[in-house]
């Protein structure tokens, strides 16, 4: 059972990802999807990615996440926000789908059981850093070249929403 | 079982997948709906790195950078616009109250 570190992950970041979309308060929400990625990271570990599973860690766990605390923080959320989501997440409703859904999900592991194994290698060798490098800045050094265009515009675009704040909200309260 | 790591890696990546559709399209709280793509964008970047793993082959890291890049500026440009929604005097962040949009 070389796989039970990768089935542990496995099971924690699908209970973190079902906690997190059933949360009513956004503050535990993300609570729940920093143990998702956390533990995304060790499938990606798992499945011979060190390179992405640090980069998982320091860039979505850390830099997005910090992101999304400071929004919350910055919004005050008031109490009718989350009356209505308790209202929309009432369990009588969603017995029925979740059934159904579990009954698919069995579905599909047991097809995906039943194929037949494709040729392929037997164990997984990890891919490091060296190997990831090479290729970005090979054949794919156009695709970083897009990829800086589009942090770029996003740097650019948020910039530009957040920008005049102030003036759209004495323009409200003046209306 | 030990070689069905990628298998086992892409059920965990429908799973998630589904998770986070499941919840942009029931939750209405403008800041949850992010999260689900976040969890969406996850779930994808999970599939390349198993086929990456999958074919010994490095492109799939490549795209997870790709990925990553892409859900840095998503979240970027989301989380602006939830703020100017919220500095517009907008109370609630429900995301049935966007019909009234202007400008």
């Amino acid at each position: 059972m070389s796989d039970l570190p990768f089935i542990l992950f496995s099971l924690v970041a699908a209970c973190a990802a079902i906690m997190v979309i059933t949360r009513a308060v956004p503050v535990h929400a993300l609570l729940y999807l920093v143990v998702l990625l956390l533990s995304l990271a060790g499938v990606f570990q798992a499945l011979g990615a060190p390179f992405a599973a640090m980069l998982e860690i320091i860039i979505y766990a850390g830099a997005v996440i910090v992101l999304f605390v400071f929004v919350v923080m910055m919004l005050n959320l008031g109490r009718t926000d989350r009356d209505r989501e308790r209202h929309w997440m009432a369990p009588g409703i969603w017995i029925g789908p979740a059934i159904l859904a579990c009954l698919l999900l069995a579905a599909l592991c047991i097809t995906l059981r039943a194929l037949p194994p494709t040729a392929g290698p037997d164990t997984l060798v990890p891919i490091g850093p060296q190997a990831v490098g090479i290729m970005l800045y090979g054949p794919y050094v156009l695709s970083v070249e897009l990829a800086s265009f589009l942090l770029l515009t996003g740097l650019v675009s948020a910039f530009h929403i957040g920008s005049n704040i102030r003036g759209t909200g004495t323009a409200t309260e003046e209306a | 079982m030990s070689a069905a790591s990628p298998t086992q890696a892409l059920l965990l990546a429908t799973i998630l997948f589904a998770t986070g559709l499941l919840g942009v399209l029931a939750r209405r709280n403008l800041l949850l709906m992010l999260m689900s793509i976040e969890i969406m964008l996850n779930a994808a970047a999970l599939a390349f790195i198993a086929a990456g793993a999958r074919w010994h082959a490095a492109q799939g890291q490549v795209m997870f950078l790709m990925i990553l890049s892409l859900a840095a500026a998503e979240a970027a440009v989301g989380l602006a616009i939830i703020l100017r929604l919220h500095a517009a005097g907008r109370p609630t962040l429900d995301a049935d109250t966007g019909n009234r949009l202007k400008g």
